[in-house]
């Protein structure tokens, strides 16, 4: 389906990360959003609060970030798209009910734009230290996708290829963001709405008699129901069988959570969402995303001047990780570099998939600032030696 | 690569519209004048009333690295935003300072030093509020990076309902007097 033209600010803007962002929700046809200020974040909320009046649709300021967790679910429930929006203290808080969302297979979105911590850190400044929190915050086993934008213009996209892989998978998605691209203003070009394909909510074709909420369908993905039409159904954190009924055996929880799992991990290749350059007959390959992979551009341009052949994969897609592409190229590169704004995260799964077959190094920066492009390129330089 | 990357930082106090006027002029060269133009600006409580700065790079080409550590052109609005930032500024660099409120000292190492008194032309307006559109109006008439009609457009885009006849007012003035600066010299 078409976006609705409402929701849609077609024109030239200068905008920045965070309002790019909002933006990319309301084209993707969010219209409820449960948020509680905290910055650099906070910008996301306010231009969804200027907004929804003229489009239609609630904003509500919440008491804390449990409580905006938990009602972005139950009015994603009620039919709606829902999205809030925090930074890291924020996401710690609503990690107990985004498992929730993952195991009542909730469609959400979730926007972390990361400062630096631990615990309430650098609340102005940059970070990219949430990655794995995105992952493993929760308890239990489950999968998300994440995404990570790079500029204000590709927020505004990635808001909407996150409604819609919600909707597909019925499942929670992150915006990684960060401070520096969240904060950053640049041009951002929003197209007609009839340029906007979205993916529709999957409801059900069954009467209600005959409808169960956890039946999967080919993709493994259950159809949903909008509450207060008829369909009585029973939805819980609890280990549930099709019915949604709680069963507390090891046989259900292996049907449910593989399934959880299955529905992500095997149609990871229709999620994975990835950009490359000159990877192919490249020495080292520079692994990045987020702000960090525009400096990281910086360090490429210069290591190719000198006469590097250097390629560039850049996670848009960074849950689910995009395996099989690192392990294709481990055996023909000599190096992945690294550089994130953390002590290494993301870089634990490069070397996981290069599997020994190739050098991974990591240029990590503490968070506050960006990489200077100079510590990305001594990097490129020592992995080929 | 980035081609003719210009790195502009744009400083006072919390209150003087520093950041609007970096976004105005960021406006300008992005959708006006068809050039990449990324700003960005120091946030949070320490901004408050303190030095507050806004960063903005402006380029031919997809800016890469966003933040600008050694301003080619900086504008100084308060003078601890000038004892701050000041030092950053390359040699052969052009500063821009309003007048009144702050003191340089003797400008060295090829540094163009440029001074408008911003506040004083906005009061005479009648908002000393439109202090950053006068300056705005400045730094298009000796800076050299972005274009007339293009600030215009931003200015009338960017600025409250109601405010474009004022605010395009002190953008005239803050040209003229750039200008005049410019041919005549102090």
């Amino acid at each position: 389906m078409k976006a609705d033209p409402k929701g849609v600010l077609t024109g030239e803007h200068y905008l920045d990360g965070d309002f790019a962002c909002a933006e990319g929700a309301l084209a993707a046809g969010c219209r409820f959003f449960a948020g509680y200020p905290i910055t650099p974040s906070t910008e996301v909320a306010e231009r969804f609060s200027e907004r929804i009046p003229e489009v239609g649709g609630i904003f509500i300021q919440m008491e804390d970030e449990m409580a905006s967790m938990n009602a972005i679910l139950g009015a994603s429930w009620g039919g709606v798209k829902t999205m809030t929006s925090t930074s890291g203290p924020g996401f710690s808080l609503m990690m107990e009910n985004i498992g929730l969302g993952a195991m009542m297979e909730v469609p959400c979105v979730v926007v972390n734009v990361q400062r630096g911590g631990p615990s309430t850190g650098l609340p102005t400044m940059v970070g990219q230290a949430d990655m794995m929190q995105a992952r493993w915050g929760s308890h239990g086993d489950y999968e998300i996708i994440a995404l990570s934008p790079n500029s204000p213009q590709e927020c505004f996209y990635v808001a909407i290829e996150a409604f819609n892989l919600a909707e597909k998978y019925r499942v929670p998605v992150f915006i990684m963001m960060d401070e520096c691209v969240g904060h950053m203003t640049e041009k951002v070009i929003i197209p007609p709405a009839e340029e906007i394909e979205l993916y529709p909510r999957r409801l059900t074709n069954s009467p209600p008699a005959e409808y169960l909420p956890y039946m999967p369908e080919d993709d493994l993905v259950p159809s949903m129901i909008i509450a207060g039409q008829g369909y009585k159904i029973h939805t819980t954190g609890l280990t549930h069988d099709e019915r949604g009924y709680p069963v507390m055996t090891a046989e259900a929880q292996e049907k449910l959570v593989h399934r959880l799992i299955n529905k992500i991990r095997l149609n990871a290749d229709h999620i994975i969402h990835i950009e490359e350059e000159d990877t192919e007959g490249a020495e080292v390959v520079v692994v990045s995303y987020g702000i960090s992979s525009r400096v990281a551009l910086a360090a490429i341009d210069e290591a190719r001047a000198a006469g590097i052949r250097v390629g560039r994969l850049r996670l848009i897609t960074v849950w689910p990780f995009p395996e099989k592409r690192i392990r294709e190229l481990a055996p023909k590169v000599k190096a992945f570099v690294v550089p994130e704004i953390n002590y290494g995260q993301m870089v634990l799964e490069v070397e996981r998939c290069a599997a020994g077959q190739a050098k991974t190094i990591l240029v990590s920066h503490g968070g506050g600032d960006v990489h200077n492009p100079q510590d990305i390129l001594e990097a490129i330089k020592e992995s080929i030696k | 690569m980035e081609q003719s990357r210009t790195e502009i930082k744009i400083t006072g106090f919390g209150g003087q519209g520093v950041i609007l006027a970096a976004y105005i002029i960021g406006k300008a060269a992005a959708l006006f004048d068809k050039k990449e133009a990324t700003l960005t600006q120091s946030f949070g409580p320490e901004a408050r009333g303190g030095a507050c700065s806004a960063q903005m790079v402006i380029s031919n080409s997809k800016v890469l690295y966003p933040y600008v550590k050694r301003p080619q052109i900086l504008v100084c609005l308060s003078q601890e935003a000038y004892n701050k930032f000041e030092p950053e500024l390359i040699s052969g660099g052009l500063l821009i300072i309003e007048k009144d409120l702050v003191k340089p000292k003797p400008a060295e190492n090829g540094i163009q030093l440029l001074a408008i008194p911003a506040t004083r032309i906005a009061e005479e307006l009648g908002r000393r509020m439109v202090l950053n559109i006068v300056t705005v109006g400045f730094f298009t008439a000796v800076a050299d990076v972005v274009g007339e009609e293009a600030v215009r457009g931003a200015i009338k885009d960017s600025v409250p309902k109601g405010t474009e006849d004022l605010n395009l007012k002190a953008f005239e003035r803050g040209f003229q007097y750039g200008k005049n600066l410019r041919e005549h010299g102090e």
